[in-house]
């Protein structure tokens, strides 16, 4: 049964080599889709694919975390990391989407948003932050779906949305299990036990109340069949933008605005 | 610095009369002058008289580095005296994805610090303007963020709201709580959507990050306010330095994701010494404020 692999298996699932990307995705879930480059204040960040796609008829803004499959991809996309005009495209593109009455489908999958010194000069911190605030009252239906690693911050500035899905494989997570297990253990190569422990399948975010809904993958992983996969992410978007359309704007802020107000568990005396 | 020379040079002559040199570890040893007397600068490693140290608001009096210091003494610098009124308390926090030792840690963490987690909100007076104001306390887990901290400071902006009261917040933070998993990360977005609704308010929000600012806060509310302002040297970054070390391959220059590094980039607006923040506070305050005080 799929839903019994360790988080550790999952996490070799989804570093698979054959692992389906964005661009394996994108024209099997949309009738249509152009891309749309660059922030419009420093650069393109190929990390980030975004554009205007076409889902089932209705015209919607598209943005992910992209993923090379070969070295020569991975130095244009960098791992699927981004700098900060990635996440400042990510938002344009959002504006843009707000503006024309659209939903947004962000397709998250990063291990996490780049650590360098380009990236700290040109504010990583305040890129990922401007993004988190702005969602959270983007005036559109925002509907994200992890794909296979949703890596700390730099997967959350896709992720403050109205509804918030997983892959069954698909895992997400404060920081990469092999970090947590450098930090609190003082020992990368705990990376397998670390996994296992910080409850960051799909999963365990849907028992913690993060994740809303788990999109199963085909032949229990992606790669297997992507087709299918992509066939059961395409039921979810329209069963999902169905319902988010029916409300009004107010309510569906204030929806999303309780929604993580509500995550967090503590105790008052 | 001169009374210290004195004081050690008569310390000196009393106790060893051939003049070999001392250190201050061996002196206390051996007149048992208490520990809180002393302040080792970790800038410049110059030996200070606390009390020196304290009129200058936890600034070394030789090279002008500014200590960490904590929450409450923060807060006892900028607000006017008597004025500060704490929320919540006693809100604890609770072990959320079950981890292992993550209770016991919290309650040795307790005890260090004298504190219930690491960011104390409430509301004050600045010369008189009032506010609601947050400090961090690096002491108290690295100032990490996870349920406690992430509701606090929610609670902190929509009480702001409800008052129509500007928000001051002073960071320092190791970034988010790892013990709380996933949740922590949550209280990023939970954080940023309270800062947009006190913004759409209308209403004033000054960040201050201060020494250390980084990770899951600086992705977060530390990086969103109208106004932001930090301390002289205050390390502020996304990533730590020894992941980015590690990433490239070189040693990075010291002044790297300082304040004045952030100031040069845009990502600071000004950068206050710690003596003048208080006024500098209060006069960003009267610029914003909704009736003459």
């Amino acid at each position: 049964m799929a839903n019994q692999k360790s988080a550790y298996e999952r996490l070799q699932l989804i570093r698979h080599k054959e692992r389906p990307n964005l661009k394996d995705y994108v024209p099997l879930i949309f009738d249509e889709f152009y891309e749309m480059h660059g922030d419009r204040l420093y650069g393109d960040d190929r990390a980030i694919l975004g554009g205007i796609g076409v889902f089932e008829g209705q015209t919607v803004t598209v943005i992910g975390h992209l993923k090379g499959k070969n070295i020569n991809e991975n130095k244009k996309t960098n791992f699927g990391m981004p700098h900060p005009e990635g996440y400042r495209k990510a938002l344009r593109l959002m504006k843009q989407a707000e503006k024309f009455h659209r939903p947004v489908i962000c397709f998250i999958d990063t291990s996490g948003a780049f650590c360098g010194i380009e990236a700290e000069q040109r504010g990583q911190g305040e890129a990922i932050a401007k993004n988190l605030l702005e969602m959270s009252d983007l005036k559109v239906p925002v509907v994200s779906i992890v794909m296979g690693e949703g890596g700390s911050g730099g997967a959350l500035a896709l992720g403050v949305c109205d509804e918030f899905a997983m892959l069954s494989n698909a895992i997400c997570s404060v920081i990469s299990p092999r970090g947590f297990a450098s930090i609190l253990w003082k020992d990368p190569t705990r990376e397998e036990e670390a996994a296992n422990m910080m409850r960051i399948t799909a999963q365990d975010l849907y028992k913690l109340g993060v994740c809303d809904a788990i999109i199963e993958e085909a032949d229990g992983a992606a790669h297997k069949n992507v087709e299918g996969t992509a066939e059961n992410i395409k039921r979810y978007l329209e069963d999902t933008l169905a319902k988010l359309e029916t409300k009004s704007i107010d309510d569906l802020l204030r929806e999303r605005y309780e929604k993580y107000r509500a995550i967090g568990m503590f105790e008052e005396m | 610095m001169n009374m210290l020379k004195d004081l050690l040079k008569n310390v000196k002559d009393k106790f060893y009369d051939d003049g070999q040199e001392i250190k201050i570890s061996e002196l206390k040893s051996q007149v048992d002058i208490p520990d809180d007397l002393w302040l080792k600068c970790p800038k410049c490693n110059a030996t200070l008289v606390r009390d020196d140290v304290e009129k200058e608001n936890m600034v070394c009096t030789k090279c002008g580095y500014h200590f960490r210091i904590s929450a409450k003494e923060r807060i006892d610098m900028i607000a006017d005296t008597n004025t500060f009124i704490e929320y919540d308390k006693e809100m604890h926090s609770v072990n959320p994805i079950g981890f292992d030792g993550y209770e016991q840690k919290l309650r040795k963490q307790k005890s260090i610090s004298g504190l219930n987690e690491a960011v104390v909100t409430g509301e004050c007076t600045i010369n008189s303007y009032p506010c609601a104001i947050g400090a961090m306390d690096s002491k108290f887990l690295m100032g990490s963020m996870g349920s406690v901290v992430g509701e606090k400071i929610a609670r902190l902006f929509e009480r702001a709201i409800e008052k129509r009261l500007p928000v001051i917040i002073f960071t320092a933070s190791g970034g988010a709580r790892m013990q709380e998993g996933i949740i922590s990360l949550m209280q990023m977005a939970k954080t940023s959507a309270a800062v947009k609704k006190h913004s759409e308010a209308g209403l004033l929000y000054i960040a201050v990050p201060t020494d250390p600012t980084t990770g899951g806060v600086t992705a977060s509310f530390a990086s969103l306010g109208d106004i932001i302002i930090s301390e002289p040297k205050t390390l502020i970054g996304f990533a730590g330095r020894r992941v980015i070390e590690g990433t490239i391959k070189q040693k990075l220059p010291e002044e790297f994701q300082s304040a004045e590094f952030l100031l040069e980039h845009g990502f600071v607006d000004m950068i206050v010494h710690r003596k003048a923040m208080k006024n500098v506070l209060a006069k960003l305050l009267r610029y914003h404020s909704e009736k003459e005080v």
